[in-house]
């Protein structure tokens, strides 16, 4: 269990957490232990966005000290290919399982990066990624040595977090192929025919008597200057 | 609009509001009340029979209440759904029947005075959300005179009156008199762009509203004389420039400032504008036969009853707010619901087709693999530690545990319905759920983690995935600084919060330990945070009675569009931490030493 690589099941053959726990049984606890893990850190400049206020070095050396960490490296954009590559390669060569990112906040590139170590061979969610930019840099602009001390904590809390982090199989369910749109306006509609030209059931809720809205009201519409209905 | 009224895919709702929404994406189970038509929708042939029948007569809303409808009535010509409709409020009486005129007019029997309002349901995979925009009402800004002179009109009036199809068959005339106007004044940004009154923002169609219907005027009227006073003029869109420069090639004057004041000349009912011109600093009067204010958009009333029933956030505008403003600006933040048009802020036709098509093509991205994978963050409850309390079946939002406290049989959780928000495993008092990838063990080490070093400089903030976590985020994409003591755990709901965390914090020697979640009413796990809250007043008791100052757990409601809020909370609680002496930290630690377990009281 060096690898990550024997913990990962394809999405597409997983139809519910519950059916695989039950036919992988130990799937859950072989991650667990911590003392074994093999952790690499990453540390995103985001150009300067990070790195004008944060000591992205000084934050990588740090980590590299703590329990579990078997390599920390910083690089100017974690998100790019050459990025991801970079994670990836390590994942391979160096056996990690588990990754933390350092960089942005996890709600907008947390996808891009379960994606790259999935793509690695490691379950997506033995990622974790500390905040360095929404909430350090950013915030703490004009006080460097603060930002960056901070920004240690934050590493260290994911990689305390990382150790324990366990594999999960995603449940997947099945998804009604109709929408339901609200408001009969321009948008309503434009909406709704996209949907239903596509195939798509679509229920189309209007409160007063008739579709149109406001649109319905306008004379020409600029800026063609044609009719509006 | 023809189209959406006959497509086969599309069950088109008149006269009906969406009451309650369930569910999660791919499964939401919708009930809609139809109200009744009491005319019968496939039969009417728009004939218009019975509208000659009617005696009632009252405003026309469609014409701003510039021509008159019957309680029987079409709400236009172009109407979809054609059918007829009963202004049932206005109607003499349907039960018992008083007047009944147009049901012995009617030749197909299409009325029917019998029909009830119907709840419907339905069950779909997404939602997309267009509830549109309200237009601002001018009576507020007293000095343009809208209620006290006939001749200043709202934009929209004067477009009914310019629209073939409105109450004066496209001849624009003048209120008082019926007469044409010789001169027209259009005045911008009326309740936009301003601190005091009306909204703040830009409402971002009026500049080219006005420039459109300058242009309809000199097309009618060659020789009308028109002056639009402004701030500045938006012409930014496509094609947008173009129409303005021949706005101003046809005569049109564009005047730079808004009008301090109007009056009206009592004997021809003219309107005298009194404004500073500020490119050459000079106060003129202008006269005007006719004034016609291009009022802002703002949102709904209603919005809020939509915003609850689907858990969404709003901007400070009033408007819906999108998971991400550049990357997902059609999204919201629960997975399946899209915004289309001005639900998420003032734009014009065009704009509102561009994101009605964007939101169409994401909710079918969607769905077109006809399965969707869920994040498997959900609770499993270890059945050896269970003892059967019944607690966590009380507290979950979705009802996804079911428990026989009398069999005592372990509690089972329904992992398709269970949405992750980890309440259940907080209130456990056996410690015996497991809450997938926010596990007791992570967010304790975490804890540790942030109080290894220096703890009495340290303030542990909770933070919950959906408001609070995205409010500091929006902080720092606003750059907004604040002290650098803080650090933020994040979990997807406050109600993830144990007590014992935050025993341990203090145990660790953290000075100041916050919770933040939703606000109530936006909690993303329907309602809870309302156990966050709960168990929180549970915690300031015990504090008290174990002689702990109870400011130094804080709780704070910060929404994803506060960055604001969340700055001045950081500043307060930095200002609260330096209260705490090392001496008050190390007495924490030795009474909660002392008091074993405090949680388990």
């Amino acid at each position: 269990m060096t690898k990550g690589k024997s913990t990962f099941i394809p999405l597409w053959q997983m139809h519910s957490y519950e059916s695989e726990a039950e036919k992988e049984g130990p799937m859950m606890q072989e991650q667990a232990p911590s003392s074994s893990c093999r952790i690499g850190v990453y540390v995103c400049h985001c150009g300067l966005n990070i790195a004008a206020a944060v000591d992205c070095e000084a934050v990588a050396e740090s980590a590299a000290g703590l329990p579990g960490v078997t390599v920390s490296r910083h690089d100017g954009y974690l998100c790019s290919e050459p990025g991801q590559n970079l994670i990836k390669k390590d994942i391979k060569e160096q056996g990690l399982d588990r990754v933390v990112v350092a960089s942005c906040s996890p709600r907008l590139h947390e996808p891009t990066f379960r994606q790259c170590i999935s793509e690695a061979g490691l379950n997506p969610y033995l990622l974790e990624m500390a905040n360095l930019r929404e909430q350090c840099s950013w915030v703490h602009s004009h006080d460097r040595p603060a930002a960056t001390l901070k920004a240690k904590d934050l590493v260290r809390s994911a990689v305390a977090r990382a150790r324990r982090l366990d594999a999960c199989a995603e449940l997947e369910v099945l998804i009604t192929r109709s929408t339901l749109v609200i408001g009969g306006g321009v948008a309503g509609i434009q909406a709704a025919l996209d949907l239903a030209d596509s195939g798509y059931k679509v229920v189309l809720v209007e409160k007063e008597p008739s579709i149109g809205g406001i649109m319905a009201r306008l004379d020409k519409t600029f800026p063609t200057m044609d009719c509006s209905i | 609009m023809t189209d959406a009224g006959r497509h086969p895919n599309i069950t088109l709702l008149s006269l009906s509001e969406v009451k309650k929404v369930t569910g999660y994406v791919g499964a939401f189970h919708v009930h809609v009340l139809k109200k009744a038509r009491y005319v019968k929708e496939g039969e009417c042939t728009a004939c218009g029979d019975c509208t000659k029948e009617c005696p009632v007569v009252i405003p026309d809303e469609f014409n701003m209440g510039l021509s008159s409808r019957r309680a029987i009535y079409s709400p236009f010509p172009q109407a979809v759904p054609s059918a007829y409709v009963v202004d049932i409020n206005h109607c003499l009486g349907h039960n018992p029947l008083i007047c009944g005129k147009c049901i012995q007019k009617c030749e197909k029997h299409c009325i029917d005075f019998n029909m009830s309002d119907e709840e419907l349901e339905f069950d779909v995979g997404t939602i997309v959300v267009a509830t549109g925009t309200d237009i601002y009402d001018p009576t507020a800004l007293d000095e343009y005179g809208y209620t006290r002179f006939e001749n200043v009109v709202t934009s929209i009036e004067f477009e009914r009156l310019v629209n073939a199809g409105g109450p004066t068959k496209g001849e624009v005339v003048r209120l008082t008199d019926k007469q044409p106007p010789k001169s027209v004044a259009f005045i911008q940004c009326v309740g936009s762009r301003s601190q005091k009154r009306g909204q703040p923002y830009c409402s971002n169609i009026c500049c080219m509203n006005t420039i459109k219907s300058t242009l309809a005027l000199k097309e009618h009227y060659p020789d009308i004389e028109i002056k639009v006073f402004y701030i500045d003029i938006r012409a930014f869109g496509k094609g947008f420039e173009d129409l303005f420069r021949r706005s101003k090639g046809m005569g049109v004057r564009y005047i730079r400032g808004l009008p301090g004041s109007i009056k009206e000349d009592a004997k021809t009912r003219d309107l005298i504008l009194t404004v500073e011109n500020t490119e050459i600093n000079k106060l003129d009067t202008h006269r005007a036969d006719m004034v016609v204010l291009a009022v802002g958009l703002q949102p709904p009333e209603n919005m809020t009853t939509v915003q609850e029933m689907l858990t969404l956030q709003r901007t400070s505008d009033g408007f819906f707010l999108e998971a991400h403003p550049k990357l997902q600006p059609v999204d919201s933040a629960t997975r399946g619901i899209f915004f289309a048009g001005c639900a998420e802020g003032p734009k014009d036709i065009r704009e509102s087709v561009t994101q009605a098509s964007a939101s169409a093509a994401r909710a079918m991205r969607l769905m077109n693999p006809g399965r969707l994978k869920v994040e498997s963050i959900t609770a499993e409850v270890n059945p050896e530690l269970c003892s059967s309390c019944g607690i966590c079946a009380k507290v979950c939002p979705y009802s996804a545990i079911s428990v026989d406290t009398r069999a005592k049989t372990p509690a089972k959780v329904t992992t398709a319905a269970c949405a992750g928000c980890g309440t259940c495993a907080a209130e456990c008092p056996s410690d015996a759920i497991e809450m997938h990838h926010f596990t007791d063990g992570q967010i304790e080490a975490q804890i540790d983690a942030i109080l290894e070093e220096d703890p009495a400089g340290r303030i542990v903030v909770f933070a919950c995935n959906w408001c609070s976590y995205a409010g500091a985020d929006f902080a720092g994409v606003s750059r907004l600084q604040y002290p650098p003591n803080s650090r933020l755990i994040r979990t997807m709901c406050s109600g993830r919060v144990s007590e014992k965390f935050v025993w341990r914090a203090f145990e660790k020697g953290a000075p100041v330990v916050l919770v933040s979640g939703c606000h109530i009413g936006d909690c993303h796990y329907i309602n809870a945070n309302h156990w966050t809250e709960k168990r929180l007043n549970k915690m300031w008791k015990k504090m008290e009675k174990l002689g702990l100052r109870k400011e130094r757990l804080g709780l704070e409601w910060i929404s994803a569009a506060e960055g604001v809020r969340f700055q001045e909370v950081m500043t307060r609680m930095e200002r609260l931490r330096q209260t705490v002496t090392l001496e008050e930290i190390t007495d924490t630690q030795r009474i909660l030493r002392e008091k074993k377990k405090p949680e388990h009281e």
